[in-house]
């Protein structure tokens, strides 16, 4: 943010301006995906973290509806579903992922319908589909890093409940972890890093950047915490990286990020003698 | 004499799935330096009626009591953490414990398990596994110790050493031990209190008393030791005689399944032959 506004004022080429913002947008995102990520890997809950985003297309139009702030009708959009689906998955009628694709696919669908059909929008979907780096706001840096330092606050309030949790959801609970809210509490925090994702991925690629960081980051851990920091690393290198791609070779930036964050991901299971611990 | 103070009150609990009652008007008493055991065939409801009196499930009837302030060291039946989340037994033991890492150590040399100290918590064999989960209970300084199958997936000599090591955890400490085991002979010994649970409490007791109940008897068989072995891998049911027959002869007439009967309990030796009796 600070980058960005310094940027501002003292009047650098547009084109300057516009990457640094970029820049700045994608590393603020990665250092927040890659701890929530290495979260999300650990409880397998990669489908879920694509249900919720791409249920965020709905709020995009709701948030076009209701004449809110799109964040806001993301997150609202997300912890609906997140709520809806965790009242179903008690249901057991279905198998998880089968209710996961079920959601998925028919949100997506719907938000796709709702923008289709309004009128007075013109809304670049191929921006929200798989992200536009190179037209980050100000704004949406603000927002990017003042978020992400409020997401992380609360994960470091919740983080060692979380990981308890994550270890024997029972054995938090005779421990006295207040196992249901804790849950709620991670969920929006993915929400929110749906949201914030969003601009520069796209909600199609968005858990991608929260996986594929992750990823790369376990072999060379040794601890939860290493971990969580090493996926920051590396998903702050896949954005520049994929930035960098894009502007050089004029490649749609969101993919090029994936692709990036893919490549690196190889080449750490490549590389010989990595610590596993 | 009175007795000790209660530590867990259950007073008739029923628990229902759906129509079926998984357990039904369960009662249940743990006291300070006690050891109750919780034994029956595999779908009995005693893992329902662990988590029941741990508060995890709620009872449809009935109501459970805690001592007041009452620390309980729970110990589940296995842990099954993602290989990609990099925990060393260390780190395992400073999610639930403040304690510095000399208490750790400590803790972990009571139970025999020091030298996983900085190992992977998922590269640790099934018997090592038990050992850092009861040493986690145990960090919790507990006044209950509740147990839910301790020695799955560990070998006949792992078992015996594990039941010694909870009898002599309750002589060192004083306190109550809840235990669940569908492995008879081995707890039996080394119990103060036995309670046969078949979704309803079969017959309670002391260990003797309760071997010689005619329901006891009826569940297990006369060969009641080795046929807790036998529960383990095979599916079978119980003849209105109360012998061992394959599931679905149930009401078949004695003549109908004895040799079913007969071929069931030798099985259950052959598998027994190389245990030692507790």
């Amino acid at each position: 943010m600070t980058m960005g506004m310094a940027t501002i004022t003292t009047g650098t080429t547009g084109m300057d301006d516009f990457l640094i913002r970029a820049g700045a947008a994608g590393v603020g995102l990665a250092l927040l995906a890659g701890p929530l990520g290495c979260l999300v890997v650990w409880r397998r809950m990669a489908y879920f973290g694509d249900t919720l985003a791409h249920s965020a297309l709905l709020g995009v139009a709701l948030g076009f509806l209701a004449g809110i702030d799109l964040n806001i009708g993301v997150v609202a959009v997300c912890l609906c579903i997140a709520v809806a689906l965790t009242l179903l998955q008690e249901q057991r009628r279905l198998a998880s992922d089968t209710l996961l694709g079920i959601v998925s696919h028919s949100t997506l669908s719907l938000g796709l319908i709702a923008l289709a059909a309004m009128q007075t929008v013109r809304v670049d979907l191929l921006a929200y589909l798989f992200g536009d780096i190179l037209a980050v706001t100000p704004a949406d840096l603000i927002a990017i890093w003042g978020g992400g330092v409020v997401v992380l606050a609360v994960l470091a309030l919740v983080w060692r409940r979380l990981l308890a949790l994550t270890v024997d959801e029972d054995l938090a609970r005779v421990e006295g972890v207040p196992v249901r809210w804790i849950r709620l509490a991670f969920t929006l925090l993915i929400a929110a890093t749906i949201a914030l994702a969003m601009k520069i991925v796209g909600i199609l690629l968005v858990t991608s950047l929260l996986i594929i960081p992750a990823a790369t980051a376990r072999r060379f851990s040794r601890s939860p915490e290493m971990m969580a920091v090493l996926a920051a690393l590396a998903g702050a290198v896949s954005v520049l990286g994929g930035l960098a791609a894009s502007l050089y070779a004029d490649l749609p930036s969101g993919p090029a990020i994936v692709v990036t964050a893919a490549c690196l991901f190889l080449v750490g299971h490549l590389l010989p003698g990595a610590r596993r611990g | 004499m009175s007795p000790p103070p209660f530590l867990l009150q259950c007073d008739a609990l029923t628990v229902r799935r759906g129509e079926r009652a998984v357990l039904d008007n369960v009662s249940l008493t743990v006291r300070a330096g006690e050891i109750v055991t919780l034994i029956g065939p595999n779908g009995a409801g005693k893992t329902t009626l662990v988590k029941t009196a741990l508060r995890l499930v709620k009872p449809d009837q009935g109501s459970v009591r805690q001592r007041p302030n009452l620390s309980i060291g729970y110990m589940p039946q296995r842990l099954a953490v993602d290989p990609t989340l990099p925990l060393t037994v260390r780190r395992f033991l400073a999610l639930w414990s403040k304690a510095d890492a000399d208490t750790m150590r400590a803790t972990l040399a009571e139970v025999g398990a020091t030298h996983t100290f900085d190992r992977a918590i998922q590269t640790l064999s099934g018997g090592e596994a038990q050992r850092v989960l009861l040493a986690r209970a145990l960090l919790r300084q507990p006044d209950l110790l509740v147990l839910d199958e301790p020695v799955q997936a560990v070998d006949v000599h792992g078992q015996i050493e594990l039941f010694e090591l909870i009898g002599d955890i309750r002589n060192r400490r004083g306190c109550g031990v809840l235990l669940v085991s569908h492995d008879l002979h081995l707890v039996m010994a080394r119990t103060d209190t036995v309670i046969c649970l078949n979704r309803h409490v079969c017959c309670h007791g002391k260990p003797e008393d309760v071997s010689r109940h005619p329901e006891y008897v009826a569940l297990f068989g006369r060969h009641a030791e080795a046929l807790a072995i036998y529960q383990h891998s095979h599916d079978h049911a119980h003849a209105d005689d109360g012998c061992v027959v394959p599931a679905g002869l149930e009401h078949t007439a004695h003549a109908d399944h004895a040799a079913s009967c007969d071929h069931d309990h030798g099985h259950g030796h052959h598998h027994h032959g190389d245990h030692r009796h507790g």
